[in-house]
């Protein structure tokens, strides 16, 4: 390979190898890149748009700013030691007529009730007299209702004037802002999003370290059968994680239930009093059961695979040099199957901290999930901002666990079945 | 697992409990699945096994459940509504994610590392941070409580699904067969017909597969943004769990349970022959 500066190896038609090389390589390049666009592009609309309109809407703040347009300018400059003066009050009365009009006070008054009890209530029946209501506005608002006669309503005008806000997030995790400024837990009987969190991380644990006392035996015993006899067994783990998650959860409430399968057997051979019957559903337990159940393939299936890489000869080995059976195990075996432990441990608890489906059905009260304040926030309160805040701080908690996944492991490294 | 000859008798022992171990967590895994099947045959309206089914009683077993299941219009239609999203969405997840694992594959792709993990991102932000999302924006640009906006949904729920497996098969794939069938003379377009998609079929059909049953198995996105007119056969699953719990509901698990059995052997077929394919065993 000598290769003389003055004549450079070139292609037939006298193009330096280099450059030819370097032209092939970028073609190929943008070929494989155009191959991936596609996809790229619908997932960045059908998927990625959404997940940014979602991280928007929970920052996003544009009710008080678009419905009280008036009040907002009139209030510019006030120092918030006194009540306004009457032009932000006349202007609130002709902002709050016009809204009346056009019907549209509904997002405003949700808004500021989320932020101090009572707005929805004062906002609409202000609304409902206001097109008698006569100047001196500032007397006539505060005799219909005596909230506007508050430093603090007008604060959180002032405040919330503001085209972004953190509150959703505070308020995801039970807390709020006074009517300083200052960052305060709410009252005791509104908090239930930081329990909630707490509750999914530490029942996922529980999920996840129950997946593994459970899969590491058996993918053990899968991964030392001859392929015959482990292909069979291997489909009683591969059939429930092809069955529906739907059925797979009202199998365990036909067993689980007071009136169910398991219960009856009970009852039947005289473990339980038949009024005394176990409540193992719509419970913590309930989810922690079901959930064991649905996610434990998940961390059979990496374990396995990880195992079958591990030469059998090397516990013979171990043996052979005076290992004892536990120590052998310990101090050989083991650690080789951590990287399988890792993959599957990681991979239980990313799906079971956003897992809704099984607690919705199973837990009850107290087994939910803060995926099942989402769907609430979502569908019953309609506190969309909440709903998309709570969202994002999960979306944050697994998508640092996907990066430590991928660290670890390597997303492409996933296998199926 | 063949005990050693050399083994202690604690270590039988020890052979047996662990066997008994494992014993137990299959039972745990298959147990709920074979409870099912039998009552769904229940005569009564029940959860649970009645007398006559403990005593095999043939009036204790009926086949009402199934006959409520065929006779009723609103489940009828939510099989039907699930097999239009399920196969629409298969079909554009399919294509797409194939195309682009070729590209995935080749030796060239630049930043495949990043470009991989956001393709798999459906697969790991949880379902009903993706419904929302889905709901927000879907709303947004009139998508929501359609059929288009289903389906645009499952496909990109299914796209990881595909994107994995067709990757992995095109990894195994050996391009030195390519320029062996160029050099026996072939020409390009029967190379591919003939040595390349027998190949790869095998894994496009199991990420087709995948996708399918992700489409039809999915209940979050489909409850936050589909219409009463999209209502899918998980969504009346759900619904019946939730609100008038019947065994119509046990016998549709039953026969959901028979279809995940007949996609296990399709896969494992397909990953057979696709193995004798290769050479990778005698088979």
């Amino acid at each position: 390979m000598s290769e003389s500066p003055a004549a450079p190896l070139t292609t037939a038609d006298g193009v330096p190898l280099k450059v030819s090389l370097r032209r092939t390589v970028r073609r190929s390049k943008i070929k494989a890149l155009l191959l991936v666009a596609p996809l790229l592009a619908f997932l960045f609309i059908a998927f990625l748009m959404p997940l940014f309109e979602m991280l928007w809407r929970s920052v996003d703040n544009p009710e008080v700013s678009t419905h009280l347009s008036r009040t907002v300018s009139a209030l510019e400059g006030w120092n918030g030691e006194s009540l306004p003066d009457e032009a932000a009050f006349a202007a609130l009365a002709e902002d709050l007529r016009e809204g009346q009009q056009e019907r549209n006070l509904g997002l405003l008054s949700s808004r500021l009730n989320y932020e101090k009890s009572g707005m929805r209530s004062t906002i609409s029946r202000t609304a409902r007299r206001v097109g008698t209501l006569e100047p001196p506005y500032r007397e006539s608002l505060i005799a219909v209702n005596d909230t506007w006669g508050e430093l603090d309503t007008w604060k959180l005008i002032q405040r919330e004037a503001s085209p972004y806000t953190m509150s959703y997030y505070l308020a995801a995790v039970d807390l709020q802002l006074s009517p300083d400024g200052d960052i305060v837990q709410v009252p005791e009987y509104m908090q239930i999003h930081a329990t909630l969190f707490w509750r999914t991380l530490w029942m996922s644990a529980v999920i996840t370290g129950l997946t593994l006392l459970l899969g590491f035996p058996v993918a053990f015993l899968l991964a030392s059968l001859p392929a015959r006899h482990s292909n069979l067994l291997m489909i009683l783990v591969l059939l429930p994680f092809w069955t529906s998650l739907l059925v797979r959860t009202t199998t365990w409430i036909a067993i689980l239930q007071s009136q169910g399968v398991l219960n009856d057997i009970m009852v039947f051979l005289g473990v339980v009093a038949d009024e005394a019957r176990w409540q193992m559903i719509h419970n913590k337990m309930g989810t922690i059961i079901a959930m064991t159940h649905i996610l434990l393939p998940f961390m059979i299936l990496p374990l396995y695979s990880v195992m079958k890489t591990i030469p059998p000869s090397y516990m013979r080995a171990a043996r052979s040099l005076g290992g004892k059976p536990f120590l052998s195990f310990r101090r050989v075996y083991f650690p080789l199957t951590i990287p399988g432990i890792a993959a599957g441990g990681i991979l239980v608890f990313i799906l079971s901290i956003g897992y809704y489906i099984t607690p919705a059905l199973v837990g009850g009260q107290s087994g939910r999930f803060i995926t099942n304040y989402i769907a609430y926030h979502m569908q019953t309160s309609l506190n969309w901002g909440l709903a998309a805040a709570i969202s994002s701080i999960l979306l944050f908690v697994v998508i640092i666990c996907y990066l430590v996944f991928n660290r670890l492991i390597g997303v492409d490294k996933v296998k199926l079945g | 697992m063949a005990i050693p000859s050399y083994a202690t008798r604690g270590e039988r022992i020890w052979h047996t409990i662990f066997l008994g171990i494992c014993g137990l967590v299959f039972l745990f895994l298959i147990g709920p699945l074979l409870v099912i099947i039998p009552l769904s045959f229940n005569a009564e309206p029940y959860f649970t096994f009645s007398k006559a089914m403990v005593t095999f009683d043939p009036a204790g077993y009926s086949l009402r459940w199934y006959q409520d299941f065929f006779t009723s219009s609103a489940w009828l239609n939510a099989i039907k509504n699930s097999f239009i999203i399920g196969i629409a969405s298969t079909l554009l997840a399919t294509v797409l994610g194939t195309v682009a694992a070729l590209g995935l594959s080749s030796r060239y792709m630049p930043a495949r590392g990043v470009i991989m993990a956001l393709l798999i991102s459906p697969m790991i932000v949880p379902l009903i941070i993706s419904a929302a999302a889905m709901f927000f924006f879907f709303s947004k640009v009139n998508l929501a409580q359609t059929y288009v906006g289903v389906i645009l949904a499952h496909t990109a729920l299914g796209i990881p699904f595909v994107v994995i497996t067709v990757t992995a098969t095109l990894s195994s794939f050996d391009t030195t067969l390519i320029r062996a069938a160029h050099s026996l003379g072939a020409n390009p377009t029967r190379t591919f017909f003939k040595v390349v998609l027998p190949l790869v079929t095998p894994g496009v059909v199991s990420g087709a597969l995948f996708a399918f049953i992700t489409s039809f198995d999915e209940v979050v996105v489909v409850l936050f943004i589909a219409g009463p007119e999209q209502r899918t056969m998980p969504i009346q699953m759900w619904s019946g769990i939730r609100e008038q719990i019947s065994p119509t509901i046990l016998a549709v698990a039953t026969m959901l349970v028979l279809l995940s059995m007949l996609l296990l052997t399709t896969l494992e077929f397909l990953r057979r022959r696709g193995e004798r394919l290769r050479g990778l065993s005698p088979g």
